[in-house]
């Protein structure tokens, strides 16, 4: 059965040797390298409950009085698009947790890629001849970043209807092009009647078939360049040990796929998320305190909550405050973020091609960078959640914000110093040890 | 290397996905119940998944594979080739040059024409942020459209109010706020009216509403980043991130008794944009 199916296809496609190929591809093994894995999984059930999804959702703000099943919203004046997940979270059998596990799923995917990021960081995976895979792999972010703005901004909750608002400000705070850039994304002023319509369209079609272009992209690179590994045991530059795909491969691929799978289901059932009921309607003079945004954007809002009140202003024209914490902070962070394979290599002289990973204590310069950089985005991300903060210590607020604020410089500094101490000292300790054999120590 | 206790466990990992994939349809049918779903769904598929690695790890007997890696790469003959084709191309059009200055001009036409209908995504700015629906003489009213009395506030009582006909239009939501007596009334006198202030709603720094007054103080609050507006000091702000008062709205008394705007916002309300400086 098996041959007659090969022989039909190989007269046809001549894909033989490629199919072989790929049976007995070797994939090195460690549990980091699952976190990529993990992100592809949730990507692939993200689709396949957002298809569901989408079939329940209706993307209009057209208003009509609630009658459905939640007793405390009877008669409320509510959105078609508030009104249809209302109904597919209380009345459509199984809506619930699927809505559930598509935020969850949401969340983990931006978890498992941030992570990813960081071990490709620390291990120097971008470097030569990976540098474009790293560009595709921080687009993937970018884009995944916004698809779950986009997403959980769809019900015309009161707070996602506050991220909208506070997104419609950055957008006019842009210099020259913000109010014309504003009113065309929103279709008008806001809270203009189009955008949960647009948002629809980008978040189930537009960013969705870019991702799945560039995930296409990002494992064919993989692919083409073979996978990276740690140094030891029979690894060299030349050459990749592991396990072949078929079967044990795609045996264990499949297990954390499943795995996966079954813990968005546990989440998206147990754990309530995004209780849009809890929240209500949006209506535009109506705020949620406090209002926290999911967490991947949390940067942003912390940066929003700590960047001082100060903006400029001149011959007439200003750049609003909103800009400078908002537009121009992950225009740098991503710019750097983009540049670093270049960077490093121009300013270590190293172009040569890496295969064999760093442990991050042999780099303790590149270490120490992205510890300080991952504590100072960690700052940022507390203090979104700084009002939360005042209320539990019962300071007040600013008090918070200076603390945060210093914290952002001096956390950095600290953290990194603090890291180049101990990766120095750890590979001096390596270097000299009393009596053991270093090299296979270090190595296995 | 086969054990039998091994063989069990993954047969019983599968098992426990089989009856929970069974306890997941009776479920469902019978109506459906969203935690017994996760849960029975999550064990459904966790017992795949626990079976499955099981196998992999333990039943699988292959091990370690060592795969020669290419190095260097190994097309650099090729690249010349690439490179001269490209260019053998490239200077068959090239020459023409009288012809591909006119597609160069064909393909950049056609480029401009094509971004026209961005413009059909919405309306322009125009002056739109520059007003709000506050005209002259406009009832101030509350949410259910219903309009507003002086008396029918106490002191420090605040009250969200809309222009008449116009409880929609977020841009022009406005705080009124009778400041408790012996408080200094905060701007020009033809603004209050009856002891009665108005501010807009909508924050300065990134437009949420200011949707906390707090009356000791008399700040009000924007519980988005924090900013907060001193209501005596003409609500300009004085902590967190934004850097311009709340506009005031004028306000005025009609002759049936109910609060009216005198005129529109002096200046633009809301969050600062480029050109905000022109109106």
């Amino acid at each position: 059965m098996v041959r007659k199916v090969v022989t039909w296809v190989d007269d046809r496609l001549g894909a033989s040797r490629f199919t072989r190929d790929v049976l007995a591809k070797v994939f090195p093994d460690h549990w980091s390298f699952l976190l990529g894995e993990i992100a592809l999984y949730c990507f692939v059930i993200l689709v396949l409950t957002g298809v569901f999804l989408s079939f329940f959702f209706e993307p209009s703000v057209a208003e009509s009085v609630y009658r459905g099943e939640y007793e405390p919203l009877q008669g409320v004046v509510v959105s078609d698009a508030y009104r249809s997940v209302m109904d597919l979270s209380f009345e459509v059998r199984a809506g619930m947790v699927m809505r559930q596990i598509h935020h969850w799923a949401a969340l983990v995917f931006l978890a498992a890629i941030v992570v990813h990021l960081v071990r490709i960081f620390f291990t120097g995976a971008y470097r030569r001849p990976r540098e474009i895979n790293w560009m595709i792999g921080l687009t993937l972010l970018t884009l995944a970043m916004f698809n779950g703005f986009t997403g959980y901004s769809l019900p015309d909750d009161l707070l996602s209807g506050t991220g909208l608002r506070i997104a419609y400000s950055i957008a006019l705070s842009i210099p020259v092009i913000g109010t014309w850039m504003a009113f065309l994304v929103f279709g008008g002023e806001f809270p203009a009647e189009q955008i949960i319509n647009r948002l629809f369209v980008i978040h189930i079609f537009i960013i969705p078939v870019l991702i799945a272009g560039l995930l296409t992209a990002h494992m064919a690179l993989i692919w083409r360049q073979k996978h990276t590994q740690f140094p030891g045991g029979r690894r060299r530059e030349e050459n990749v040990v592991g396990e072949r795909l078929w079967p044990t491969y795609a045996a264990k691929s499949m297990g954390l796929f499943f795995g996966v799978f079954g813990i968005l289901a546990l989440l998206g059932g147990l754990v309530q998320i995004n209780p849009i009921w809890l929240y209500g309607p949006f209506k535009p003079a109506q705020v949620p305190s406090p209002a926290q945004p999911d967490w991947y954007m949390g940067w942003l809002e912390g940066a929003l909550r700590l960047f001082p009140a100060w903006e400029i202003t001149t011959f007439g024209y200003e750049i609003p405050n909103p800009f400078f914490p908002a537009v121009l902070l992950p225009g740098i962070t991503f710019t750097l973020l983009y540049l670093w394979p270049f960077l490093e290599a121009f300013f270590t002289s190293d172009h040569k091609p890496h295969h064999l990973l760093d442990r991050p204590r042999d780099r303790p310069m590149r270490t120490a960078l992205g510890t300080a950089t991952l504590s100072f985005y960690f700052i940022l991300f507390a203090a979104a959640s700084n009002d939360l903060l005042a209320k539990w210590l019962r300071v007040p607020v600013e008090n918070v914000v200076v603390a945060y604020q210093i914290l952002a410089f001096a956390l950095p500094l600290a953290t990194g110093l603090g890291t180049y101490l101990i990766a120095k000292s750890l590979t001096k300790r390596e270097a000299e040890p009393p009596g053991a054999a270093p090299e296979t120590a270090r190595t296995s | 290397m086969k054990t039998p206790a091994q063989t069990k466990g993954i047969a019983a990992a599968f098992g426990v996905s089989v009856l929970s994939s069974i306890g997941l349809a009776v479920v469902y049918v019978q109506g459906g119940q969203t935690q017994l779903e996760g849960l029975l769904l999550g064990l459904a598929l966790g017992g795949i998944s626990v079976g499955l690695v099981m196998w992999a790890k333990h039943l699988m007997s292959e091990g370690e594979v060592v795969e020669a890696r290419e190095v260097v790469p190994l097309q650099t003959d090729e690249r010349e080739e690439v490179a001269e084709a490209y260019e053998h191309g490239a200077e068959e059009i090239g020459r023409r040059t009288f012809l591909s200055k006119w597609l160069a001009g064909a393909l950049g036409a056609l480029g401009l024409a094509a971004l026209f209908p961005i413009r059909s995504l919405g309306v322009g700015p125009e002056d739109s942020l520059f007003h709000t629906a506050w005209r002259p003489g406009t009832r101030l009213v509350k949410a259910d459209g219903r309009p507003v009395r002086p008396s029918e506030l106490p002191p420090n009582g605040v009250l969200t109010v809309f222009p008449e006909n116009h409880t929609h239009d977020a841009d022009s939501q406005t705080m009124v706020i009778r400041l408790p007596t012996g408080d200094q009334i905060p701007g020009p006198d033809e603004f209050s009216a009856e002891g009665l202030v108005a501010f807009s709603k909508i924050c300065t720094h990134a437009g949420c509403p200011v949707g906390l007054y707090q009356t000791q103080t008399r700040q009000l609050f924007c519980p988005c980043h924090q900013s907060a507006f001193d209501v005596l000091e003409h609500a300009k702000p004085v902590s967190g991130p934004a850097t311009r008062p709340l506009p005031q709205l004028p306000l005025g008394v009609d002759n049936e008794g109910f609060v009216i705007a005198t005129s529109d916002y002096p200046e633009p309300v809301g969050p600062g944009f480029w050109d905000r400086g022109r109106g």
